[in-house]
């Protein structure tokens, strides 16, 4: 009986332990991250250029194209994801239809990403002649966004209660004019919290770009926003090396003397606008629920 | 004149309402979308299928080369008059760094997981959560420079060696897919029903009994799950890898010396080749095991998942 009672002591003591040793662990990647980037970080630092050989160089234009590819990504991938998320969580019937489209989406969301941007290298870089450009890699991040974004979509669309939809039904709207004018209303909130989420994810992404958006990163005229002239920074055609490609970049064939300065304070950049990322959407989320739970 | 009025209201109850047109046009917009989904899967499949078989039916190099052969040279031969595309070492490597990631990260996530649901809920949600979500949001590339500048000097001062080889790419990757494994497990422990740990409790048995002899069995099948969706990741994540396994195309004969993975040669290689030579085609070849992998695991937790079904 004894024995038992310590031996069950001694199994919860070691499994505190464990759960301790994770926290340390985070506490440590998140510690070591700020403490060697965060005094690498000025306004200068933030807007200049990078700089191949010598020191001082700074991490204005992937931070530029890492913001720029994500919105161009985003805005192709919301449609679609909607669109996607839509069909299966109103119209979808239980189907054989149905669970082949699922388990593909399933599929999509856990091929490696590093396949996803040899896909779009071939695909457009190569195919369709784009090269390696903010385009190539704006389509190929949307690839890479859309299982999840999708499947956040739907979440919070079958989070919205039935009695939304059959209301909307019975005051004589079509299913789609319900879809539209109350459901996913209804659900907006949601689903900011979750596109913000995968912005996140697309954000911190390389793998899928080194091939598709290029490893470089072309000086930029910002007097110029035309979006046709090669320098502009709105060029949908010029590579874009972002902010991410740039850690891995430089660290693995940079020769930079500030080498170790920059990469931590670009990955410090790079963790902190993930964590903004991450805690507006918590905050978002926070807010639905008080509402909901204020309002019903 | 009566008549035609008839006809006109005819054509008009005929003809579908614009409402309804509406409606089709809509239900019809979300269906295209669904389906452009399903297209690019399958494009990426028969893209990369493609290329990748290329390097056997074109460039006729045998499976057995392909998958048994340990020299990789794309575009050289070997000694005895062969196309030197062995891909063993970086298919070892890519095992290996998996099944050790797994090996290392399952009893950690376990414990966290079972810490956060039976021993402190509250602590669990008010910490651990946060904790493994920030975690999880944490990129790859950032993963790999403190594997770079932590890992590997850690691995090389400790084992000795260049400190880059598979051991390093344990560490990281036993990084990466813990959070993984924790939130998946803590999912599966939290659906086991209470009234399974009340009538365990009841019948004497102590909390650590009841944890591993009845919530843990009840979870087993969510916990294979979690470990499967693991090993997927690890075996998928390319550049935090690529940093610090050194890449050297060898079989790796201890866990300290420089390997390679299918990812590290992937990423490392298919922008110095030229699209269609037999260096590109076998880069590709490297990228269809990928993909086949991949595909593996989704196969394994769709039949683990239907295993785990069966039993309730």
């Amino acid at each position: 009986m004894k024995d038992t009672q310590l031996q069950s002591k001694i199994a919860i003591g070691i499994l505190k332990g464990i759960a301790f040793s994770v926290v340390l662990i985070l506490a440590f990647l998140i510690g070591y991250i700020f403490v060697t980037g965060l005094p690498n970080i000025s306004w200068g630092f933030l807007t200049r250029p990078a700089r191949a050989f010598q020191a001082g160089g700074g991490i204005g234009i992937q931070l530029f194209n890492s913001f720029y590819l994500l919105i161009l990504a985003m805005l192709i991938s919301i449609p679609i994801a909607l669109g996607a998320a839509v069909y299966l969580n109103e119209y979808a019937k239980d189907n054989l239809f149905t669970s082949i489209i699922r388990t593909s989406i399933e599929i999509l969301s856990s091929l490696p990403s590093v396949v996803v941007g040899l896909f779009g290298f071939l695909l457009f870089v190569i195919q369709f002649g784009y090269g390696f450009s903010i385009l190539s890699g704006a389509l190929t991040l949307t690839i890479f966004n859309l299982p999840l974004l999708t499947r956040n979509i739907e979440e919070s669309l079958s989070s919205v209660s039935d009695d939304q939809r059959q209301g909307g039904l019975g005051l004589g709207l079509s299913k789609f004019e319900t879809i539209v004018h109350i459901v996913i209303p209804a659900a907006l909130p949601g689903i900011i919290s979750g596109v913000i989420l995968c912005s996140g994810r697309v954000f911190g992404e390389a793998a899928a770009l080194i091939y598709t958006a290029g490893q470089s990163a072309p000086a930029l005229n910002f007097a110029d926003w035309n979006p046709f002239n090669i320098d502009s920074p709105l060029s949908p055609l010029r590579p874009a090396e972002t902010l991410a490609v740039h850690i891995w970049k430089i660290n693995s064939e940079g020769i930079m003397p500030d080498l170790s300065q920059v990469s931590s304070g670009s990955s410090a950049v790079l963790v902190l606008a993930i964590l903004i990322f991450n805690l507006s959407a918590r905050y978002i989320g926070k807010k639905i629920f008080e509402k909901m739970t204020s309002e019903i | 004149m009566n008549k035609m009025q008839n006809e006109k209201l005819a054509k008009q109850l005929m003809k579908k309402s614009k409402t309804a047109r509406y409606e089709r046009f809509g239900k019809a917009i979300s269906l295209l979308a669904l389906l452009l989904i399903m297209v690019i899967v399958i494009g990426i499949i028969i893209f990369v299928a493609s290329k990748g078989l290329s390097t056997f039916f074109k460039d006729h190099v045998k499976l057995s080369e392909f998958f048994g052969g340990t020299l990789w040279n794309p575009g050289t031969t070997t000694p005895d008059g062969k196309q030197s595309v062995g891909a063993l070492p970086m298919i070892v490597g890519s095992f290996l760094v998996t099944l050790l990631a797994a090996v290392v990260a399952t009893p950690f996530a376990i414990g966290t997981a079972v810490y956060m649901t039976e021993i402190s809920p509250k602590r669990g949600a008010k910490i651990l959560q946060p904790v493994t979500e920030l975690l999880v949001g944490i990129p790859s590339v950032v993963y790999g420079f403190i594997g770079l500048s932590v890992v590997v000097p850690f691995v090389r001062h400790v084992f000795g060696g260049s400190g880059f080889g598979i051991l390093s790419g344990t560490f990281v990757l036993f990084v990466m897919i813990l959070p993984t494994i924790v939130s998946m497990t803590v999912d599966s422990l939290k659906s086991v029903p209470g009234y399974y740990r009340q009538a365990s409790l009841a019948l004497g048995a102590t909390q650590w009994q009841t944890i591993f002899k009845v919530v843990l069995r009840a979870a087993t099948p969510g916990i294979l799950t979690a470990i499967v969706f693991g090993m997927a990741r690890a075996f998928g994540e390319a550049l935090a890898v690529q940093m610090v396994i050194g890449n050297a195309a060898l079989m790796p004969h201890n866990l300290v010396s420089p390997a390679s993975t299918l990812t590290s040669v992937l990423t490392a290689g298919m922008g110095n080749t030229v699209m269609g030579s037999l260096e590109n085609d076998a880069l590709w070849s490297l990228a269809l095991v990928l993909l086949a992998m991949s595909l593996f695991f989704n196969l394994l937790v769709h039949f683990i998942g239907r295993k785990g079904a069966f039993k309730k």
